[in-house]
C-alpha cells in the first residue's frame, strides 16, 4: 500500500473535523466498505441512513476505533486517527498513538452498554476520573451537570438495571460527554427502545445540536427525527455512499433510484 | 480384631487430629491462594492471543488437569533432589497443588470473563479506559459473580484433595491417622474421624460459599 | 539414563502398571455408573426412604475425601466383617466416589429434559418404568454426555491413589522404580505422560465419538 499519497497533516484550508480519505474495510473476501471519501464539517451534523450490511455502523465503529481499517486513512481536527507519521510516511497507529488520538472521540451504543455494577453518576465519572485524571469532586460536578441536562438528575444513585431503556440511554449519553469529546457518534440509539421513550433519547440529542456546536455522525431509522436535525444525510448502499445532500432537499428530492426506493420503504414501515 | 469403639482412645487421639486439621485449613488456604493468583495470571496470558505462547500453555495446563494431582506431587517433591534441590514436603506440596488447581481455576476465570457481554469492552474502550482499568474497573467486576460459584466448588475440592499430601509427609489429617494407625494398630477411630471431621468441614464450607455468591452479586448492584 | 534407555529398561513394568491401571478404570466406571444410576433417580423419587438413602449417598461420598475413603473401605471395613483384597477394595471406592458426582449429573440431566416428553409420554399410558427407559433416559444421556466425559477423567486419575494400598497399578510402578533408581524426572514424568495419553487421546475422543453416535440416533446431527 502506497502511503506517500497520504499527508501527515491536512493543510490549514482544508481541515474538516473527520475525513475519510479512500477508506476500505474488509472482513475476508467480503468488501464491506470501499474506498470511502467523506468529510464532516466542524459543529455539522450529518445522519447516516442504508439497509443492513450497507456499511454504515461500520463507519462509526472505525471512527471509535472499534475496528481497524484495511485501506486508507481517517483524520480527526486534521490530524491523522488511524496511522501515525513515522520518517516522513503514514504508518499504522501503535496502541499508545491511538489511545491519545482516541479521547476525541465519544460514542453512544444501541444497547446503552453502561456499566451494571455503577450508579449513573459513578458511570459518568469513570472516564473523567480514570482517563482525564480530573479529581474526584470536579468530575462530580461535571457528572451532575450532563446528567442534569438529560433530565436524570434525580436518578443519579441508581444503577442501570432500575431504569428504562430511554433513561439508560440518556445516561449514556452524558457518560460520552463527560469526556468532552470534539466528535459525537449516535449508533442507532433508538432502535433498542420501546416506541413511547424514543422522544426522551431524540430531545436530548436535539437540544445537543442546537446548544453545542459538537461535530455528530448518527446512524439511524428515525427518518423524521433525521430530517429535522441534520444538517447532511449520506444514503450508504453496499459500502459507497449512494447519495448525499442537504437534509431538507435530500429527503423531498432523492435523485437516486435507490435512494427512492430505501426512502419509500422506510416510509411504509414508519 | 472386631469392631468395638474405645472412647478413650478417641478423646486421646483428638487433640492431635486437631491439630492435624488446623494442618490441612492452612494447607488448603496457601494452595488455594496460590491457584487463585497464578489462574488470573494464565486466564491473562492466554487471552493475549498471542500463538507462540497460547498454544504451548494451553496444552500444559491440559496436560496438567488431566494427570492425577498425587503423581504430580511426588514429581514436584522427587524431582527437586535429582537437580541437587531439596525441596521440604510442604513447599513442595503446596507448589504442586497451587499448579494443579490454577489449571482448573483459569478455565473458571476465562468462562466469566467470556460471559461479560462484548458491549462492555466497547463502552470502555470509547470512553479511552486503559487496557488496565477496563480489567480491574469493568471486566473482572462482572466476571467475578459467575465465577464465584465455580471457584467455591474447586475450594471445597482443593481442601478434600489435602490427603494427597500425606505420600510426602505432610502431617495434614490423612497422615497423622496414618501415623496414629501405625503407632497403635487401630484403624478405626482415626478413620472414622477424618472422615467426620471432612464431612463437617466441607458441606457448611459448600453452603457458604453459595451465600458468598449471592452477597457479590447484590455488593455488585447485579 | 536417557529417556529412551529408560524406557527400553522400564518400558515392561510401566505397561503392566498401565494394564491395571485401565482394568480399574473400566470395573470403577461400572461401579460409577450403576451408583449414579441408582441414585440419581432415587433422589429423584417419591419414596422417602429411597431418597434419604440417596441423598445420604451422595452427601457422604462427595463430601468426604477419596482417599480417606479408599483407606477406610480397605483398613477399617475389616473390622466390621468385610474384608476385600485391595484390587476390589480399590475400584470400589474409585467407583462408589465418582458415582456420587454423576447422580448429581444424572438427576440434572433427567430434571433437562423437556416437560412435554413426559406429558406426552404419560398420555400414551406408558408405564412408568417404560417412560422411564424408552423416552427419558435416552434423552438424559446425550445431556449428561458431556460433563460425563471429564468424569471419567476424574475418575482415571482417582485410579491412582489405588497405588497407595499397594496395588500395582501405573502409579504403583513409577513410585516402585523412583524408589529403586531415582530417577524421578523420567519414572514420573512418564507416568504423567501416559496418563494424559490415556485421558485426551482415548477417553476424550471416545467420549465425542459417544456425543455424535447419539446426537445420529436423536437426529440432531
Amino acid at each position: 500500500m502506497d502511503m506517500s499519497a497520504y499527508p501527515l497533516e491536512l493543510p490549514e484550508g482544508d481541515r474538516p473535523m473527520v475525513r475519510f480519505m479512500n477508506v476500505t474495510k474488509s472482513y475476508g473476501a467480503l468488501v464491506v466498505l470501499d474506498q470511502l471519501n467523506l468529510d464532516i464539517e466542524r459543529g455539522e451534523m450529518v445522519t447516516v441512513i442504508g439497509p443492513s450490511g450497507s456499511g454504515k455502523t461500520t463507519v462509526l465503529r472505525m471512527l471509535m476505533t472499534l475496528e481497524t481499517i484495511n485501506g486508507g486513512v481517517i483524520y480527526v481536527d486534521g490530524k491523522p486517527l488511524t496511522h501515525m507519521p513515522k520518517n516522513g510516511v503514514l504508518v499504522p497507529a501503535s496502541e499508545r498513538y491511538l489511545r491519545k488520538a482516541r479521547s476525541m472521540i465519544g460514542m453512544c451504543f444501541q444497547h446503552f452498554n453502561l456499566f451494571p455494577h455503577m450508579t449513573a453518576l459513578q458511570n459518568c465519572m469513570e472516564g473523567p476520573v480514570r482517563v482525564l485524571g480530573l479529581p474526584r469532586a470536579e468530575a462530580r460536578a461535571r457528572s451532575e451537570e450532563l446528567l442534569e441536562m438529560v433530565g436524570m438528575i434525580d436518578k443519579k444513585d441508581q444503577y442501570p438495571s432500575r431504569l428504562s431503556g430511554g433513561q439508560q440511554q440518556r445516561v449514556a449519553i452524558a457518560r460520552a460527554l463527560a469526556m468532552r469529546p470534539k466528535v459525537m457518534l449516535f449508533d442507532e440509539v433508538t432502535s433498542a427502545l420501546d416506541p413511547e421513550v424514543i422522544g426522551e433519547v431524540t430531545n436530548v440529542i436535539r437540544k445537543l445540536v442546537n446548544e453545542h456546536d459538537l461535530t455528530m455522525l448518527m446512524v439511524t431509522h428515525q427518518m423524521g427525527f433525521a430530517r429535522d436535525i441534520s444538517d447532511r444525510v449520506c444514503f450508504f448502499y453496499q459500502g459507497r455512499i449512494e447519495e448525499q445532500g442537504e437534509a431538507e432537499a435530500f429527503f423531498t428530492n432523492p435523485q437516486r433510484d435507490r435512494t427512492k426506493q430505501f426512502l419509500s420503504a422506510v416510509k411504509d414501515a414508519d | 480384631m472386631s469392631f468395638h469403639w474405645r472412647w478413650d482412645f478417641t478423646w486421646a487421639i483428638l487433640p492431635r487430629l486437631m491439630w492435624a486439621t488446623v494442618n490441612t485449613l492452612l494447607a488448603s488456604g496457601i494452595g488455594y491462594a496460590i491457584a487463585m493468583v497464578l489462574g488470573l495470571v494464565f486466564a491473562l496470558l492466554l487471552r493475549t492471543g498471542w500463538k507462540p505462547l497460547t498454544l504451548p500453555l494451553r496444552e500444559a495446563i491440559e496436560f496438567i488437569r488431566s494427570t492425577p494431582l498425587v503423581l504430580q506431587i511426588f514429581f514436584v517433591f522427587y524431582v527437586g533432589p535429582q537437580f541437587g534441590v531439596r525441596l521440604s514436603p510442604w513447599v513442595s506440596g503446596m507448589i504442586a497443588i497451587g499448579l494443579h488447581y490454577s489449571c482448573y481455576l483459569s478455565e473458571v476465570y476465562r468462562a466469566g470473563i467470556e460471559s461479560v457481554p462484548r458491549g462492555q469492552w466497547e463502552a470502555a474502550r470509547a470512553l479511552n479506559l486503559s487496557t488496565r482499568d477496563t480489567y480491574m474497573r469493568i471486566v473482572i467486576p462482572q466476571a467475578l459473580p459467575t465465577s464465584v460459584a465455580g471457584m467455591g466448588n474447586y475450594l471445597v475440592g482443593i481442601f478434600k484433595d489435602t490427603p494427597m499430601l500425606s505420600v510426602i509427609g505432610v502431617a495434614e489429617l490423612m497422615q497423622t491417622a496414618n501415623a496414629i494407625g501405625s503407632e497403635t494398630y487401630r484403624f478405626l477411630e482415626p478413620y472414622t474421624l477424618v472422615g467426620l471431621i471432612f464431612l463437617m468441614l466441607s458441606l457448611p464450607t459448600a453452603g457458604l460459599m453459595r451465600l458468598f455468591e449471592t452477597w457479590v452479586r447484590r455488593k455488585l448492584g447485579m | 539414563m536417557s529417556i529412551w534407555d529408560f524406557l527400553l529398561n522400564f518400558g515392561p513394568r510401566l505397561a503392566s502398571g498401565t494394564l491395571y491401571t485401565v482394568a480399574q478404570f473400566f470395573l470403577a466406571t461400572i461401579i460409577a455408573i450403576a451408583c449414579a444410576l441408582l441414585a440419581g433417580l432415587g433422589k429423584l423419587s417419591g419414596n422417602w426412604l429411597i431418597r434419604g438413602i440417596s441423598v445420604v449417598y451422595i452427601e457422604i461420598f462427595r463430601g468426604t475425601s477419596l482417599l480417606v475413603q479408599l483407606y477406610w473401605i480397605f483398613f477399617v471395613l475389616p473390622f466390621f466383617g468385610v474384608t476385600l483384597p485391595k484390587f476390589a477394595a480399590g475400584f470400589l471406592s474409585v467407583g462408589l466416589n465418582i458415582g456420587s458426582y454423576g447422580a448429581e449429573l444424572v438427576r440434572g440431566a433427567i430434571q433437562q429434559v423437556p416437560k412435554g416428553q413426559w406429558e406426552a409420554a404419560y398420555a400414551l399410558s406408558m408405564s412408568p418404568a417404560q417412560r422411564m427407559r424408552r423416552i427419558i433416559l435416552p434423552q438424559a444421556f446425550v445431556i449428561m454426555l458431556p460433563p460425563w466425559g471429564n468424569l471419567l477423567i476424574e475418575l482415571l486419575k482417582g485410579t491412582a491413589l489405588v497405588a497407595l494400598i499397594s496395588v500395582t497399578d501405573l502409579m504403583f510402578e513409577a513410585k516402585q522404580i523412583n524408589g529403586s533408581t531415582f530417577l524421578s524426572v523420567q519414572a514420573f514424568g512418564s507416568a504423567l505422560v501416559i496418563y494424559y495419553i490415556l485421558a485426551r487421546f482415548m477417553i476424550t475422543p471416545f467420549m465425542r465419538w459417544c456425543e455424535r453416535a447419539m446426537n445420529r440416533r436423536l437426529s440432531r446431527a
